[in-house]
């Protein structure tokens, strides 16, 4: 079946093109070049004038796993706000905060993306994160598998075990796991809240290991580079939320000394101890740090106000922030000597100097990062706010009055604290279509996604234009998801579903001599038990695997 | 005839995934590392293959035919059970949400005690792994543990190696409330378990005294229940002086009304140690059978545990109006799904309403339900997900035989296409 979407402005920037306007061409679920004259249409799609970008692309969004879970659990009175019923085609759910799976999967898909990234699996949690994004429909899915506070590497490091072994036990896990990255959240860290330490400094050693977060960071950051796994390693940083973490979050960039790295949700890691509540905004400084190291990427994870509910592998700082749940109930839980995991329902409040302050830097680093190949929109959802927030964002990215008006509004001393006011950036759809799509699929290794050229895969959005880019980009009016219409004016019209993106790194396979020792020793299931089988992610009929090239590695 | 290694029980809970099991056709021989729990639940013969309605043999077609009528014609159908693996879980939830149905675990009574805590003030919990390789102090409040589930010592206490405990004989085991009733908590140095008992219908009043020692308050009475201020004293004393105190419970066993506050002062004894510097975890006993499963499942589908409905063509929440056994005897449901994969024995409730049961072989019936379809049990008939009581690790269930039994997932989704 041959399908034509004609007339639409194209922004394509993984092809160079910006705003052209062009036909589209699609066949067995990929586009083409423009087939000979008398090949057939069978379905045209008369678009004129209307944006068309490849689907969107969330590389940071808590969509599937156990802490994802507890936190649905944790809040019936946020679902209650927010029930949706069944169709005939989509099954019943609720938001709001943290929405069910299915609900998930069409409001991503109605706000024109196509895929999500988990960005905390633990390992011996895979298997849930799976399942649960096996019940997202439509979308793409992949998770960056956590290491960094697991007893196997940190027992390693402390016997001083050389790289390629760090690197074949990454590589295994990253397998046994189904990933497509690695992250590390508050490196080591989760580790020592276990041994009863209560913070962890980028330099401070783990009082049972005797290994600091630095030395894990440049480990990690080296495996993920010689193997060839083409994200960077994703790091959530040390001492989240804590006024003066820029200073960590600047040492840990000059930390790994030119290896690649992402640091995620950047916002909440970019707080300085200035001004008369000794709060201040980094966003500066961090922006200038990224603009100079071309190996940093970053998310921003931008909070917005209202209820959300924070959802974090970094247990030591959940419960060091619990005090601030709102409502008042929390869950903290230590994981199988494997990671953790940390619950706080949350209200950001704009009449609040801290949230009207941390809203404004999320905005500044934004607006204060020069390279949109290497910033990425997130709200970290939802530990910022809810992924249904996007559209807001990006006007708030595109539309520097709104900006300014929505400004004028917050806490009066936050106000004088920000900069904000005096940027006058405002993204053009070329870099929203960067961040969303081209940038973010080239920086989490997809191939043949986040772009529409000859081959590519047919994620395709098509808006309306419109001067209200909130209203524009919450109502796309077709996505076309592997070729197929799956929404049509912001509405689910079929449901699909998508494929899960794994890197499969090779290893010496005699790393699994120890591993199976240990496994028998320590763990709570066998090593064979451990790992996730193709057939798993499979066997439903629904799902299926794409397996992405990994690049340049020394294995 | 041949030997099945690692294998993974969905029956015991606690996720025993070292079975060696001999097979031969359909008949299952545990030969190493069975228990009390899981020797008989593998073992069990296939008895009954042949769906019936009223009693009498018919093909599976005809059930599935036969129990899409009975629910097509119900106005408040209820799908109580929901005992069976992931699969399952989202067939059945599937076909809940189509026809508007309750969803409503067996398990939910005992567990709803833990969601009520859970959901008014959180908890701080831990999992198997770090109470093998961390727990220096176990404090078991109103369970007999080796009952629970026979091999938790062996496994996860007494284990030889550890991480980071010298000698893992050297922890204490403390038990509040019930007694254990072998020998399972005696040391392999033959230290024994220091028993402070008590009846269940104390320990609201005893776990609250606790707390307020914990907390560092003094009481004047000397006495709570049969219990001594004393010993609470160094009960709370030796919490606080612990590397990684373990609280444990099973809701299920606190069967006493509002046993909710108790399990939430259990949750909050375990903040207040760690408010007061030292770390100390809970440890919720449950989750047999797929309760957790159901809990999951239902947790990432619609947001809610499973004590739910889709009568409203949306999920909505009641831990105590959606009580299926309750709705049925006060005539609020007119049709029960009873799917129940794992126990042959837990048999649905005497109903005055049609009762559609898809179950596991071997299930014998006083009244013959409406229409009965047997399947096969995850783990052993087919391959399948469950979770383990810590909430954490789904274990990946194998398939030991050929017996040719439909799947839960199989039976309700045929049922749902039929509908």
């Amino acid at each position: 079946m041959l399908t034509k979407l004609t007339g639409g402005i194209v922004y394509d920037p993984a092809n160079g093109v910006n705003g052209k306007q062009q036909d589209i061409f699609i066949e067995d679920g990929r586009i083409i070049k423009k087939p000979s004259k008398d090949a057939k249409v069978d379905k045209e799609y008369k678009i004129k004038d209307k944006v068309v970008m490849a689907g969107a692309i969330d590389l940071h969004t808590h969509i599937g796993g156990g802490k994802g879970n507890i936190a649905r659990m944790l809040m019936p009175e946020n679902h209650r706000l927010d029930a949706v019923a069944h169709t005939d085609i989509t099954r019943a759910g609720t938001g709001h905060a943290m929405p069910s799976t299915f609900t998930t999967g069409y409001r991503y898909a109605e706000m024109g993306y196509t895929a999500a990234f988990e960005p905390a699996v633990l390992p011996v949690n895979a298997r849930q994160a799976h399942m649960e994004m096996a019940d997202v429909p439509i979308l793409d899915k992949g998770g960056y598998v956590m290491l960094g506070s697991d007893d196997y590497l940190l027992r390693m490091m402390t016997a001083k075990k050389d790289q390629q072994a760090i690197n074949d036990y990454v590589a295994w896990t990253i397998r046994a796991a189904q990933g497509v990255g690695i992250k590390v959240v508050n490196a080591g860290g989760i580790s020592a809240f276990k041994f009863n330490q209560r913070k962890l400094d980028l330099d401070e050693k783990n009082s049972h290991y005797d290994v600091s977060p630095r030395e894990i960071l440049k480990s990690l950051a080296t495996a993920v580079k010689e193997l060839g796994i083409k994200h960077p390693l994703h790091v959530h940083g040390s001492n989240l939320g804590i006024p003066g973490n820029i200073e960590t979050t600047l040492n840990s960039i000059e930390g790994v000394e030119g290896l690649p790295m992402h640091l995620t949700h950047v916002q909440f890691h970019s707080y300085g101890t200035e001004g008369d509540f000794k709060f201040s905004s980094g966003a500066a400084q961090i922006a200038e740090a990224v603009n100079k190291n071309k190996n940093i990427s970053l998310d921003v994870g931008q909070i917005m106000f209202g209820q959300t509910v924070t959802a974090s592998g970094d247990n030591m700082r959940q419960y060091a922030n619990h005090g601030f749940a709102r409502p008042n109930k929390w869950v903290c839980m230590d994981i199988e000597c494997d990671a953790g995991c940390g619950l706080l329902p949350f209200k950001y409040r704009d009449q609040n100097f801290v949230n009207a302050l941390q809203w404004a830097i999320g905005l500044e680093i934004f607006l204060l990062v020069d390279d949109p190949w290497r910033i990425f929109l997130t709200t970290d959802h939802p530990n910022g706010a809810p992924f249904t927030s996007y559209p807001h964002l990006i006007r708030l990215l595109m539309d520097k009055s709104f900006r300014n008006d929505m400004l004028a509004t917050l806490h009066p001393e936050a106000q004088k604290m920000t900069t904000l006011a005096s940027i006058d950036r405002e993204y053009s759809l070329e870099e929203i279509a960067i961040l969303t799509r081209a940038g973010a699929a080239k920086i989490t290794g997809l191939v043949n996604r986040g772009a529409l050229g000859d081959g590519d895969w047919a994620d395709i959005t098509v808006y309306t234009e419109n001067k209200d880019r909130e209203k524009m980009f919450s109502k796309p009016d077709f996505v076309f998801k592997n070729g197929e219409l799956v929404v049509k004016k912001g509405k689910i019209e079929k449901v699909t579903w998508g494929t899960t993106h794994v890197v499969r790194p090779d290893y010496d396979a005699s790393v699994e001599k120890n591993l199976e020792k240990y496994f028998s020793r320590y763990m709570t299931m066998k090593m064979g038990n451990f790992k996730i089988s193709d057939d798993e992610l499979t066997e439903d009929g629904r799902g299926s695997i794409t397996v992405h090239p990994t690049v340049g590695g020394k294995v | 005839m041949t030997e099945i290694t690692e294998v993974p029980s969905p029956f015991c809970g606690i996720g025993t995934d070292d079975l060696i099991i001999q097979v031969d056709g359909n008949s299952l021989k545990v030969k190493e590392n069975g228990c009390a729990v899981n020797t008989p639940a593998f073992e069990q013969t296939i008895q009954n293959t042949s769906p019936t309605i009223a009693g009498k043999e018919v093909s599976l077609d005809e059930a599935v035919g036969k129990a899409a009528d009975l629910l097509r014609d119900s106005n408040q159908p209820v799908i109580g059970g929901c005992a069976t693996d992931v699969n399952g879980m989202r067939a059945l939830m599937a076909l809940a949400d189509r026809n508007g149905a309750v969803v409503d675990n067996m398990g939910f009574g005992g567990a709803k005690r833990n969601f009520l805590a859970m959901q008014d003030s959180g908890w701080m919990n831990t999992t198997l792994a770090e109470i093998k390789n961390r727990c220096d102090y176990l404090l078991v409040i109103g369970i007999d543990l080796e009952v629970f589930a026979p091999r938790f010592f062996e496994r996860y206490l007494w284990n030889e190696a550890s991480m980071f405990l010298p000698d893992t004989s050297d922890r204490k085991i403390v038990y509040l409330g019930k007694g254990p009733s072998g020998k399972a908590s005696t040391s392999p140095n033959n230290k024994k378990a220091k028993v402070l008992e008590c009846s269940n219908e104390d320990l609201p009043e005893v776990v609250a005294a606790l707390r307020t020692l914990v907390k560092g308050n003094s009481l004047v009475i000397e006495q709570v229940g049969s219990i001594a201020i004393k010993d609470l004293q160094f009960i709370a004393d030796q919490l606080k002086k612990a590397s990684y105190g373990v609280i444990t419970w099973a809701a299920g066993a606190l069967d006493f009304p509002h046993a909710e506050l108790t399990v939430q002062t259990v949750c909050e004894i375990v903040k207040d140690v760690n408010e007061s510097g030292n770390r100390c975890s809970g440890f919720p006993l449950g989750g047999k059978e797929g309760d957790q499963t159901a809990n999951q499942v239902c947790g990432w589908q619609t947001g809610y545990p499973a004590r739910m409905r889709f009568s409203s063509s949306f999920p909505e929440y009641d831990p105590f109006l959606y009580d299926s056994q309750k709705m049925l005897d006060n005539g609020e449901a007119d049709v029960l799904v009873w799917v129940q994969a794992f126990n042959s024995s837990a048999v649905p409730p005497q109903v005055a309403v049609p009762a559609i049961v898809i179950g596991r072989s071997g299930m014998q019936f006083d009244k013959e339900p409406d229409v009965f379809i047997p399947v096969g049990t995850p783990g052993i008939d087919h391959v399948g997900h469950a979770y383990r009581l810590d909430n954490v690790v789904a274990i990946r269930l194998k398939k030991l035989r050929e017996s040719g039994l439909p799947s839960t997932s199989e039976v309700l989704t045929a049922i749902e296409q039929v509908l």
